[in-house]
Protein backbone atom coordinates (compact mmCIF):
# COMPACT_ATOMS: atom_id res chain seq x y z
CA UNK A 1 0.00 0.00 0.00
CA UNK A 2 1.24 3.35 -0.90
CA UNK A 3 0.49 6.13 1.37
CA UNK A 4 0.78 9.83 0.83
CA UNK A 5 0.31 11.84 3.96
CA UNK A 6 0.18 15.82 3.43
CA UNK A 7 1.57 18.07 6.31
CA UNK A 8 1.60 21.28 6.94
CA UNK A 9 3.96 23.39 9.28
CA UNK A 10 2.16 25.30 12.34
CA UNK A 11 3.17 27.79 14.95
CA UNK A 12 3.81 25.52 18.19
CA UNK A 13 0.46 25.98 19.91
CA UNK A 14 1.90 28.61 22.91
CA UNK A 15 3.47 31.06 20.25
CA UNK A 16 2.14 34.54 20.86
CA UNK A 17 0.37 35.41 17.40
CA UNK A 18 1.28 38.47 15.80
CA UNK A 19 1.30 40.46 12.97
CA UNK A 20 3.62 42.37 10.52
CA UNK A 21 3.61 44.33 7.64
CA UNK A 22 0.96 46.97 8.22
CA UNK A 23 -0.49 43.55 9.68
CA UNK A 24 -0.47 41.91 6.68
CA UNK A 25 1.83 39.03 7.31
CA UNK A 26 1.79 36.34 9.99
CA UNK A 27 5.29 37.71 12.44
CA UNK A 28 7.48 34.65 12.59
CA UNK A 29 9.48 36.00 14.98
CA UNK A 30 10.64 33.78 17.49
CA UNK A 31 7.74 30.86 16.36
CA UNK A 32 8.70 27.55 16.46
CA UNK A 33 6.96 25.83 14.10
CA UNK A 34 6.15 21.78 14.71
CA UNK A 35 4.06 19.57 11.68
CA UNK A 36 0.24 20.60 12.42
CA UNK A 37 -0.80 18.31 15.08
CA UNK A 38 -3.35 16.96 13.04
CA UNK A 39 -1.35 16.04 10.47
CA UNK A 40 1.62 14.51 12.60
CA UNK A 41 -0.79 12.94 15.43
CA UNK A 42 -3.33 11.57 13.76
CA UNK A 43 -2.24 10.88 9.61
CA UNK A 44 1.19 10.41 9.93
CA UNK A 45 0.99 8.07 13.06
CA UNK A 46 -2.32 6.15 11.41
CA UNK A 47 -0.01 5.44 8.37
CA UNK A 48 2.83 4.13 10.10
CA UNK A 49 0.43 2.01 11.88
CA UNK A 50 -0.98 0.58 8.21
CA UNK A 51 2.45 0.41 6.93
CA UNK A 52 3.45 -1.54 10.28
CA UNK A 53 0.64 -3.95 9.99
CA UNK A 54 0.37 -4.53 5.75
CA UNK A 55 3.15 -3.67 4.68
CA UNK A 56 3.94 -0.49 2.27
CA UNK A 57 5.40 3.27 1.74
CA UNK A 58 4.20 6.15 3.78
CA UNK A 59 5.60 9.41 1.34
CA UNK A 60 4.56 13.11 3.17
CA UNK A 61 4.60 15.59 1.48
CA UNK A 62 4.45 19.46 1.63
CA UNK A 63 4.48 22.88 -0.03
CA UNK A 64 6.73 25.34 1.42
CA UNK A 65 10.20 27.01 1.17
CA UNK A 66 13.66 25.63 1.94
CA UNK A 67 13.28 26.91 5.43
CA UNK A 68 10.32 24.06 6.08
CA UNK A 69 12.40 21.24 5.52
CA UNK A 70 12.98 21.04 9.65
CA UNK A 71 9.64 20.46 9.92
CA UNK A 72 10.11 17.90 7.11
CA UNK A 73 12.67 16.07 9.09
CA UNK A 74 10.43 15.77 12.15
CA UNK A 75 8.16 13.70 10.75
CA UNK A 76 10.61 11.58 8.99
CA UNK A 77 11.85 11.42 12.25
CA UNK A 78 8.52 9.80 13.17
CA UNK A 79 9.05 7.08 11.02
CA UNK A 80 8.02 8.30 7.30
CA UNK A 81 9.84 6.83 4.40
CA UNK A 82 10.19 9.29 2.09
CA UNK A 83 9.01 13.42 1.72
CA UNK A 84 8.55 15.75 -1.55
CA UNK A 85 8.65 19.83 -0.97
CA UNK A 86 6.72 21.55 -3.55
CA UNK A 87 9.07 23.94 -3.89
CA UNK A 88 6.33 27.09 -3.35
CA UNK A 89 4.71 29.43 -1.10
CA UNK A 90 1.37 27.75 0.68
CA UNK A 91 -0.82 30.66 0.63
CA UNK A 92 -4.19 29.85 -0.72
CA UNK A 93 -5.69 26.07 0.01
CA UNK A 94 -6.81 25.77 -3.87
CA UNK A 95 -3.29 26.68 -4.65
CA UNK A 96 -1.41 24.10 -2.14
CA UNK A 97 -4.08 21.15 -3.05
CA UNK A 98 -3.72 21.01 -6.37
CA UNK A 99 0.39 21.15 -6.18
CA UNK A 100 -0.59 18.01 -3.95
CA UNK A 101 -3.07 16.57 -6.30
CA UNK A 102 -0.53 16.95 -9.45
CA UNK A 103 2.02 15.31 -7.34
CA UNK A 104 -0.24 12.53 -6.70
CA UNK A 105 -1.76 11.53 -9.52
CA UNK A 106 1.69 11.15 -11.13
CA UNK A 107 2.92 9.19 -8.91
CA UNK A 108 -0.17 6.48 -8.56
CA UNK A 109 -0.93 5.72 -4.60
CA UNK A 110 -3.44 3.96 -3.08
CA UNK A 111 -4.87 6.23 0.10
CA UNK A 112 -4.24 9.73 0.99
CA UNK A 113 -4.47 11.17 4.48
CA UNK A 114 -4.78 14.72 5.67
CA UNK A 115 -4.79 16.21 9.21
CA UNK A 116 -8.76 17.77 9.48
CA UNK A 117 -7.32 21.28 9.44
CA UNK A 118 -4.31 23.25 10.41
CA UNK A 119 -4.40 24.85 13.57
CA UNK A 120 -3.39 28.30 12.24
CA UNK A 121 -5.68 28.33 9.07
CA UNK A 122 -8.45 26.27 10.42
CA UNK A 123 -9.65 26.06 6.96
CA UNK A 124 -9.90 22.20 6.29
CA UNK A 125 -10.09 22.72 2.80
CA UNK A 126 -6.95 21.18 1.21
CA UNK A 127 -8.18 17.44 1.51
CA UNK A 128 -11.41 17.89 -0.16
CA UNK A 129 -9.61 19.58 -2.68
CA UNK A 130 -7.48 17.17 -3.27
CA UNK A 131 -10.21 14.56 -3.29
CA UNK A 132 -12.24 16.38 -6.39
CA UNK A 133 -9.52 17.04 -7.89
CA UNK A 134 -8.25 13.61 -8.61
CA UNK A 135 -11.92 12.46 -8.60
CA UNK A 136 -11.89 10.54 -5.87
CA UNK A 137 -14.31 10.09 -2.46
CA UNK A 138 -13.32 11.96 0.60
CA UNK A 139 -13.53 10.75 3.98
CA UNK A 140 -13.54 14.03 6.31
CA UNK A 141 -13.37 14.10 9.77
CA UNK A 142 -12.65 10.23 10.12
CA UNK A 143 -12.12 9.00 13.84
CA UNK A 144 -10.61 5.48 12.85
CA UNK A 145 -9.37 4.07 10.00
CA UNK A 146 -8.86 -0.19 9.25
CA UNK A 147 -7.93 -1.37 5.93
CA UNK A 148 -9.00 -4.72 4.73
CA UNK A 149 -7.41 -5.84 1.38
CA UNK A 150 -8.69 -2.69 -1.18
CA UNK A 151 -11.45 -1.55 1.33
CA UNK A 152 -11.27 1.13 3.99
CA UNK A 153 -13.50 1.03 6.91
CA UNK A 154 -13.75 4.21 8.34
CA UNK A 155 -15.74 5.98 11.56
CA UNK A 156 -16.47 9.48 11.08
CA UNK A 157 -18.59 12.47 12.62
CA UNK A 158 -21.73 13.35 11.14
CA UNK A 159 -23.86 16.61 11.90
CA UNK A 160 -25.09 15.55 15.30
CA UNK A 161 -23.32 11.78 15.60
CA UNK A 162 -20.97 9.17 14.32
CA UNK A 163 -20.93 7.20 11.08
CA UNK A 164 -19.33 3.98 9.69
CA UNK A 165 -18.59 4.16 5.71
CA UNK A 166 -16.77 1.75 3.58
CA UNK A 167 -15.11 2.56 0.66
CA UNK A 168 -12.87 1.33 -1.97
CA UNK A 169 -9.85 2.38 -2.63
CA UNK A 170 -7.89 5.20 -3.47
CA UNK A 171 -9.73 7.63 -1.11
CA UNK A 172 -8.87 10.77 0.40
CA UNK A 173 -9.19 10.62 4.07
CA UNK A 174 -9.06 13.90 6.62
CA UNK A 175 -7.91 12.34 9.79
CA UNK A 176 -9.35 13.90 13.13
CA UNK A 177 -8.86 12.66 16.89
CA UNK A 178 -9.20 9.21 17.52
CA UNK A 179 -7.56 7.95 14.79
CA UNK A 180 -4.04 7.64 16.16
CA UNK A 181 -1.71 8.25 19.73
CA UNK A 182 1.03 10.97 19.22
CA UNK A 183 4.62 9.29 18.89
CA UNK A 184 8.03 11.16 20.17
CA UNK A 185 10.66 10.04 17.40
CA UNK A 186 13.51 8.63 19.32
CA UNK A 187 17.04 9.10 18.75
CA UNK A 188 17.11 6.68 15.87
CA UNK A 189 14.73 7.57 14.12
CA UNK A 190 15.84 11.55 14.34
CA UNK A 191 19.24 9.71 13.18
CA UNK A 192 17.45 7.77 10.45
CA UNK A 193 15.65 11.13 8.88
CA UNK A 194 18.56 12.72 8.26
CA UNK A 195 20.15 10.37 5.53
CA UNK A 196 15.85 9.77 4.10
CA UNK A 197 15.07 10.92 0.51
CA UNK A 198 13.84 14.10 0.13
CA UNK A 199 12.49 15.36 -2.74
CA UNK A 200 12.24 19.01 -3.94
CA UNK A 201 9.74 19.37 -6.92
CA UNK A 202 8.97 23.01 -8.81
CA UNK A 203 5.19 23.67 -8.58
CA UNK A 204 2.53 23.16 -11.02
CA UNK A 205 1.46 26.56 -12.63
CA UNK A 206 -2.03 27.21 -10.73
CA UNK A 207 -3.87 30.44 -9.39
CA UNK A 208 -4.67 31.67 -5.99
CA UNK A 209 -8.21 31.62 -5.68
CA UNK A 210 -7.85 33.44 -2.28
CA UNK A 211 -5.81 35.61 -0.17
CA UNK A 212 -5.66 37.19 2.88
CA UNK A 213 -4.98 41.02 2.97
CA UNK A 214 -5.29 41.58 6.51
CA UNK A 215 -5.07 40.38 10.01
CA UNK A 216 -6.41 41.30 13.40
CA UNK A 217 -6.39 40.92 16.68
CA UNK A 218 -9.81 40.28 18.90
CA UNK A 219 -10.65 43.37 21.37
CA UNK A 220 -9.00 43.07 24.30
CA UNK A 221 -11.58 41.71 27.11
CA UNK A 222 -12.53 44.25 29.77
CA UNK A 223 -11.72 42.95 33.17
CA UNK A 224 -13.60 39.97 34.95
CA UNK A 225 -16.34 40.78 37.56
CA UNK A 226 -15.71 38.60 40.70
CA UNK A 227 -18.95 37.20 42.01
CA UNK A 228 -19.64 35.64 45.54
CA UNK A 229 -19.82 32.01 45.26
CA UNK A 230 -22.62 32.28 47.70
CA UNK A 231 -24.51 34.65 45.82
CA UNK A 232 -25.49 32.92 42.15
CA UNK A 233 -28.66 34.58 42.22
CA UNK A 234 -27.10 37.48 41.43
CA UNK A 235 -24.79 36.03 38.14
CA UNK A 236 -28.13 34.62 36.84
CA UNK A 237 -29.42 38.33 37.24
CA UNK A 238 -26.45 39.87 35.67
CA UNK A 239 -26.28 37.30 32.88
CA UNK A 240 -29.52 38.27 32.08
CA UNK A 241 -30.22 42.33 32.21
CA UNK A 242 -26.39 43.22 31.61
CA UNK A 243 -24.95 40.60 29.43
CA UNK A 244 -28.46 39.57 27.62
CA UNK A 245 -27.25 35.87 27.14
CA UNK A 246 -30.08 33.76 29.24
CA UNK B 1 -25.70 38.52 -8.84
CA UNK B 2 -27.98 35.95 -7.22
CA UNK B 3 -26.87 33.41 -4.43
CA UNK B 4 -27.23 29.32 -3.78
CA UNK B 5 -27.58 28.30 -0.23
CA UNK B 6 -26.63 24.71 0.92
CA UNK B 7 -29.35 23.88 4.03
CA UNK B 8 -28.48 20.22 5.83
CA UNK B 9 -32.13 18.96 6.43
CA UNK B 10 -31.80 15.43 7.38
CA UNK B 11 -32.80 16.35 10.60
CA UNK B 12 -35.17 19.00 9.94
CA UNK B 13 -33.98 22.82 9.97
CA UNK B 14 -31.65 24.50 12.27
CA UNK B 15 -31.10 27.60 13.59
CA UNK B 16 -27.82 27.30 11.34
CA UNK B 17 -29.77 26.96 8.21
CA UNK B 18 -32.23 30.09 9.05
CA UNK B 19 -28.22 31.93 9.72
CA UNK B 20 -27.17 30.49 6.43
CA UNK B 21 -30.15 31.99 4.34
CA UNK B 22 -30.29 35.19 6.26
CA UNK B 23 -26.81 35.61 5.25
CA UNK B 24 -27.35 35.23 1.49
CA UNK B 25 -30.34 37.63 1.83
CA UNK B 26 -27.82 40.51 3.07
CA UNK B 27 -25.67 39.64 -0.38
CA UNK B 28 -28.47 39.75 -2.70
CA UNK B 29 -31.95 39.80 -3.21
CA UNK B 30 -32.01 36.79 -5.35
CA UNK B 31 -31.38 33.68 -2.67
CA UNK B 32 -32.05 29.78 -4.21
CA UNK B 33 -31.80 27.45 -1.36
CA UNK B 34 -30.24 23.64 -2.31
CA UNK B 35 -31.28 21.01 -0.34
CA UNK B 36 -30.84 17.10 -0.12
CA UNK B 37 -32.83 16.40 2.75
CA UNK B 38 -36.03 14.59 4.06
CA UNK B 39 -37.58 17.32 5.60
CA UNK B 40 -41.10 18.09 4.59
CA UNK B 41 -41.81 20.60 1.72
CA UNK B 42 -43.83 22.80 4.43
CA UNK B 43 -41.23 23.22 6.39
CA UNK B 44 -38.66 24.17 3.72
CA UNK B 45 -41.28 26.70 2.55
CA UNK B 46 -40.78 28.20 6.07
CA UNK B 47 -36.86 29.17 4.52
CA UNK B 48 -38.82 32.09 2.36
CA UNK B 49 -39.27 33.94 6.14
CA UNK B 50 -35.53 34.30 5.77
CA UNK B 51 -35.33 36.00 2.51
CA UNK B 52 -34.81 32.43 0.23
CA UNK B 53 -37.10 33.15 -3.08
CA UNK B 54 -37.24 29.46 -3.86
CA UNK B 55 -36.29 26.28 -2.24
CA UNK B 56 -34.81 23.58 -4.68
CA UNK B 57 -35.36 20.17 -2.89
CA UNK B 58 -33.64 16.80 -4.71
CA UNK B 59 -34.82 14.24 -2.68
CA UNK B 60 -33.06 11.25 -4.21
CA UNK B 61 -30.12 10.39 -2.19
CA UNK B 62 -30.34 8.80 1.08
CA UNK B 63 -27.05 9.68 2.76
CA UNK B 64 -24.72 12.80 2.66
CA UNK B 65 -22.49 11.43 -0.01
CA UNK B 66 -19.91 14.62 -0.58
CA UNK B 67 -19.29 13.38 -4.16
CA UNK B 68 -23.01 13.45 -4.53
CA UNK B 69 -23.85 16.54 -2.99
CA UNK B 70 -20.99 18.17 -4.79
CA UNK B 71 -22.50 17.06 -8.08
CA UNK B 72 -26.28 18.63 -6.87
CA UNK B 73 -24.81 21.82 -5.28
CA UNK B 74 -23.04 22.72 -8.70
CA UNK B 75 -25.55 21.83 -10.82
CA UNK B 76 -28.01 23.78 -8.85
CA UNK B 77 -25.66 27.09 -9.10
CA UNK B 78 -25.97 26.86 -12.85
CA UNK B 79 -29.22 26.58 -12.72
CA UNK B 80 -29.90 29.12 -10.58
CA UNK B 81 -27.05 31.47 -12.25
CA UNK B 82 -25.24 31.62 -8.75
CA UNK B 83 -22.04 33.62 -8.24
CA UNK B 84 -21.90 32.85 -4.13
CA UNK B 85 -22.32 29.75 -2.91
CA UNK B 86 -23.39 30.05 0.80
CA UNK B 87 -22.65 26.99 3.69
CA UNK B 88 -23.30 26.81 7.39
CA UNK B 89 -20.09 25.80 8.06
CA UNK B 90 -20.42 22.10 9.63
CA UNK B 91 -19.23 18.90 9.43
CA UNK B 92 -21.12 18.53 5.76
CA UNK B 93 -19.86 21.86 4.90
CA UNK B 94 -16.03 21.02 5.52
CA UNK B 95 -16.87 18.03 3.50
CA UNK B 96 -18.94 19.31 0.42
CA UNK B 97 -16.94 23.07 0.42
CA UNK B 98 -13.41 22.47 -0.96
CA UNK B 99 -15.05 19.44 -3.45
CA UNK B 100 -17.43 22.54 -4.67
CA UNK B 101 -14.75 25.00 -4.73
CA UNK B 102 -12.04 23.06 -7.68
CA UNK B 103 -15.88 22.18 -9.03
CA UNK B 104 -16.55 25.40 -9.71
CA UNK B 105 -13.56 26.86 -9.40
CA UNK B 106 -14.60 29.69 -7.05
CA UNK B 107 -12.75 30.67 -4.13
CA UNK B 108 -13.72 29.32 -0.77
CA UNK B 109 -13.69 31.29 2.71
CA UNK B 110 -14.27 29.40 5.49
CA UNK B 111 -15.45 29.79 8.94
CA UNK B 112 -16.82 33.44 7.96
CA UNK B 113 -17.76 35.47 10.60
CA UNK B 114 -19.63 38.62 9.17
CA UNK B 115 -21.18 39.48 5.89
CA UNK B 116 -18.46 40.53 3.52
CA UNK B 117 -17.21 44.04 3.85
CA UNK B 118 -17.61 47.31 0.96
CA UNK B 119 -14.05 46.06 -0.34
CA UNK B 120 -15.55 42.62 -0.85
CA UNK B 121 -13.28 40.91 1.85
CA UNK B 122 -14.58 38.33 4.39
CA UNK B 123 -13.68 38.16 8.10
CA UNK B 124 -12.37 34.71 9.13
CA UNK B 125 -11.50 33.26 12.77
CA UNK B 126 -7.39 32.59 12.41
CA UNK B 127 -4.82 30.84 14.24
CA UNK B 128 -8.00 28.69 16.17
CA UNK B 129 -9.95 31.60 17.44
CA UNK B 130 -6.51 33.84 18.41
CA UNK B 131 -6.97 36.50 15.67
CA UNK B 132 -9.09 37.29 12.61
CA UNK B 133 -8.27 37.18 8.54
CA UNK B 134 -9.46 39.17 6.18
CA UNK B 135 -9.96 36.90 3.04
CA UNK B 136 -10.41 38.39 -0.51
CA UNK B 137 -11.67 36.05 -3.19
CA UNK B 138 -9.96 36.40 -6.51
CA UNK B 139 -12.19 34.45 -8.72
CA UNK B 140 -15.97 35.27 -9.94
CA UNK B 141 -17.67 33.25 -8.26
CA UNK B 142 -17.29 32.23 -4.27
CA UNK B 143 -18.13 29.96 -1.58
CA UNK B 144 -18.06 31.32 1.88
CA UNK B 145 -19.09 28.86 4.66
CA UNK B 146 -20.42 30.70 7.56
CA UNK B 147 -19.28 29.68 10.92
CA UNK B 148 -23.05 28.94 13.25
CA UNK B 149 -23.90 31.36 15.99
CA UNK B 150 -21.93 34.69 13.79
CA UNK B 151 -25.16 36.38 12.38
CA UNK B 152 -28.91 36.93 13.57
CA UNK B 153 -31.64 34.95 11.69
CA UNK B 154 -33.73 37.80 10.27
CA UNK B 155 -36.79 36.71 9.49
CA UNK B 156 -38.07 39.41 6.73
CA UNK B 157 -40.35 37.57 4.34
CA UNK B 158 -42.63 34.84 3.93
CA UNK B 159 -43.11 31.34 2.88
CA UNK B 160 -41.41 30.55 -0.57
CA UNK B 161 -42.29 28.00 -3.10
CA UNK B 162 -40.47 24.33 -3.04
CA UNK B 163 -39.46 23.27 -6.17
CA UNK B 164 -38.12 19.22 -6.48
CA UNK B 165 -34.83 19.07 -8.54
CA UNK B 166 -33.40 16.11 -10.45
CA UNK B 167 -29.56 17.55 -9.33
CA UNK B 168 -27.98 14.42 -11.12
CA UNK B 169 -26.27 13.27 -7.95
CA UNK B 170 -24.71 10.35 -10.02
CA UNK B 171 -23.28 6.93 -8.37
CA UNK B 172 -22.11 6.82 -4.56
CA UNK B 173 -19.11 5.42 -3.88
CA UNK B 174 -19.05 5.52 0.05
CA UNK B 175 -21.39 2.81 1.60
CA UNK B 176 -22.85 3.89 4.75
CA UNK B 177 -22.49 0.60 7.50
CA UNK B 178 -24.41 2.37 10.21
CA UNK B 179 -24.80 6.18 11.63
CA UNK B 180 -25.40 6.43 15.36
CA UNK B 181 -26.98 9.97 16.57
CA UNK B 182 -26.63 10.90 20.36
CA UNK B 183 -30.35 11.64 21.33
CA UNK B 184 -31.49 14.68 22.66
CA UNK B 185 -28.29 16.42 22.60
CA UNK B 186 -27.50 19.85 20.95
CA UNK B 187 -24.49 19.64 18.35
CA UNK B 188 -21.80 21.83 20.50
CA UNK B 189 -20.82 24.07 17.55
CA UNK B 190 -24.28 25.12 17.19
CA UNK B 191 -24.93 25.58 21.31
CA UNK B 192 -25.76 29.07 22.04
CA UNK B 193 -25.48 28.17 26.02
CA UNK B 194 -22.24 25.58 27.01
CA UNK B 195 -21.48 24.31 30.49
CA UNK B 196 -18.09 22.57 30.63
CA UNK B 197 -15.89 21.27 32.91
CA UNK B 198 -12.47 19.88 33.06
CA UNK B 199 -10.06 18.07 35.67
CA UNK B 200 -11.39 19.76 38.86
CA UNK B 201 -14.38 17.98 38.73
CA UNK B 202 -11.90 14.69 40.25
CA UNK B 203 -13.93 11.85 38.16
CA UNK B 204 -16.39 10.98 35.79
CA UNK B 205 -18.93 9.83 38.36
CA UNK B 206 -19.23 13.70 39.76
CA UNK B 207 -20.58 14.91 35.84
CA UNK B 208 -23.97 15.19 37.31
CA UNK B 209 -23.98 18.74 39.13
CA UNK B 210 -22.72 19.34 35.30
CA UNK B 211 -25.83 17.76 33.45
CA UNK B 212 -28.07 19.38 35.93
CA UNK B 213 -27.13 23.29 35.36
CA UNK B 214 -27.22 22.38 31.40
CA UNK B 215 -30.88 20.82 31.82
CA UNK B 216 -31.59 23.89 33.63
CA UNK B 217 -30.08 26.05 30.68
CA UNK B 218 -31.14 24.21 28.08
CA UNK B 219 -27.35 24.13 27.12
CA UNK B 220 -24.88 21.51 25.59
CA UNK B 221 -22.25 20.11 27.55
CA UNK B 222 -18.67 20.27 26.95
CA UNK B 223 -15.03 19.47 28.60
CA UNK B 224 -11.25 20.06 28.99
CA UNK B 225 -8.77 17.50 26.66
CA UNK B 226 -7.33 15.93 29.84
CA UNK B 227 -11.02 14.80 30.48
CA UNK B 228 -11.79 13.58 27.29
CA UNK B 229 -8.01 12.29 27.30
CA UNK B 230 -8.50 9.98 30.34
CA UNK B 231 -11.89 8.89 28.98
CA UNK B 232 -14.28 10.54 31.36
CA UNK B 233 -16.53 11.72 28.63
CA UNK B 234 -16.69 11.14 25.72
CA UNK B 235 -14.28 13.29 22.47
CA UNK B 236 -17.12 14.66 20.67
CA UNK B 237 -17.37 16.78 23.71
CA UNK B 238 -13.76 18.58 23.95
CA UNK B 239 -13.74 21.49 22.92
CA UNK B 240 -10.05 23.15 22.40
CA UNK B 241 -7.63 23.45 20.08
CA UNK B 242 -7.64 20.11 19.09
CA UNK B 243 -11.36 19.51 19.83
CA UNK B 244 -14.36 21.21 19.02
CA UNK B 245 -13.92 25.13 18.35
CA UNK B 246 -17.76 26.59 19.78
CA UNK B 247 -18.77 30.14 20.08
CA UNK B 248 -22.01 30.31 21.97
CA UNK B 249 -23.29 32.82 23.32
CA UNK B 250 -22.68 32.02 27.01
CA UNK B 251 -19.63 29.61 27.80
CA UNK B 252 -19.79 27.70 31.43
CA UNK B 253 -16.40 26.30 32.77
CA UNK B 254 -15.75 24.72 35.93
CA UNK B 255 -12.47 22.98 37.09
CA UNK B 256 -10.87 23.86 34.18
CA UNK B 257 -7.44 26.26 34.69
CA UNK B 258 -8.03 27.96 30.95
CA UNK B 259 -4.73 26.67 29.20
CA UNK B 260 -3.78 28.11 25.70
CA UNK B 261 -5.17 25.60 24.00
CA UNK B 262 -8.60 25.62 25.67
CA UNK B 263 -9.30 29.21 25.31
CA UNK B 264 -8.35 28.66 21.70
CA UNK B 265 -11.50 26.41 21.00
CA UNK B 266 -13.92 28.96 23.17
CA UNK B 267 -12.87 32.37 23.01
CA UNK B 268 -15.24 32.92 20.56
CA UNK B 269 -17.78 32.76 23.15
CA UNK B 270 -19.62 35.94 24.03
CA UNK B 271 -19.63 36.05 27.46
CA UNK B 272 -18.00 33.65 29.76
CA UNK B 273 -18.18 32.33 33.23
CA UNK B 274 -15.45 30.97 35.35
CA UNK B 275 -15.55 28.66 38.40
CA UNK B 276 -11.96 27.85 39.73
CA UNK B 277 -10.78 27.16 43.41
CA UNK B 278 -7.60 28.51 41.98
CA UNK B 279 -7.78 32.70 42.14
CA UNK B 280 -4.92 32.65 39.78
CA UNK B 281 -6.61 30.30 36.81
CA UNK B 282 -5.10 32.18 33.88
CA UNK B 283 -9.13 31.54 32.91
CA UNK B 284 -10.13 34.48 34.78
CA UNK B 285 -7.96 36.94 32.55
CA UNK B 286 -10.38 35.88 29.61
CA UNK B 287 -13.89 35.75 31.61
CA UNK B 288 -16.15 38.25 31.80
CA UNK B 289 -17.57 36.81 34.80
CA UNK B 290 -15.65 34.75 37.41
CA UNK B 291 -16.34 32.80 40.64
CA UNK B 292 -13.87 31.39 43.21
CA UNK B 293 -15.09 28.96 44.74
CA UNK B 294 -15.73 25.02 44.64
CA UNK B 295 -17.26 23.53 41.97
CA UNK B 296 -19.18 20.83 43.66
CA UNK B 297 -20.75 24.13 45.78
CA UNK B 298 -20.90 26.60 42.82
CA UNK B 299 -22.59 24.60 40.97
CA UNK B 300 -25.77 23.32 42.03
CA UNK B 301 -26.25 26.90 43.73
CA UNK B 302 -26.18 27.91 40.16
CA UNK B 303 -28.27 25.63 39.21
CA UNK B 304 -31.00 25.89 41.72
CA UNK B 305 -30.68 30.06 41.17
CA UNK B 306 -31.60 29.41 37.60
CA UNK B 307 -34.08 27.23 38.32
CA UNK B 308 -35.79 29.88 40.26
CA UNK B 309 -35.15 32.32 37.28
CA UNK B 310 -36.74 30.08 35.02
CA UNK B 311 -39.69 29.53 37.25
CA UNK B 312 -40.01 33.26 37.56
CA UNK B 313 -41.53 33.54 34.00
CA UNK B 314 -38.18 33.99 31.98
Amino acid sequence: MKILVCISKSPDTTSKIAFTDNNSKFDENGVQYIVNPYDEWYALVRALEIKETSGGNVTIITVGAATDEAVIRKALAIGADEAVRIDADPTDAYYTAMQIAEYAKSNGFDLVLSGKETINYNGSQVGGMIAEAMDLPFISLASKLDVNGSTLTLEREIAGGLQVVEVNLPAVVSCAKGMAEQRIPNMRGIMAARTKPLQVVAPAAVENLTEFVTYTMPAAKSSCKMIDPNNMDELVELLHNEAKVI
Amino acid sequence: MSVLVYINSNNGLHKSAFEAVTYGKKLSGDVTVITSGSADTSTLATLGKYGASKVLVDRSLSGDDDQQLTRIIANAAATSNASAVIFSHDLTAKAVAPRLSVRLKAGLVSGATDIPTADGTVKVNVFSGKAFGSVKVNSAAKIISLLPNSIQPEETGSDCAVEEFNGNAGESKVKVVSTKKPEGEIPLPEAELVVSAGRGLKGPENWGIVEDLAKALGAATACSRPVADIGWRPHHEHVGQTGVAIRPNLYIAAGISGAIQHLAGVNGSKVMVVINTDPEAPFFKAADYGIVGDAFEVLPRLTEAVKKFKNSGH
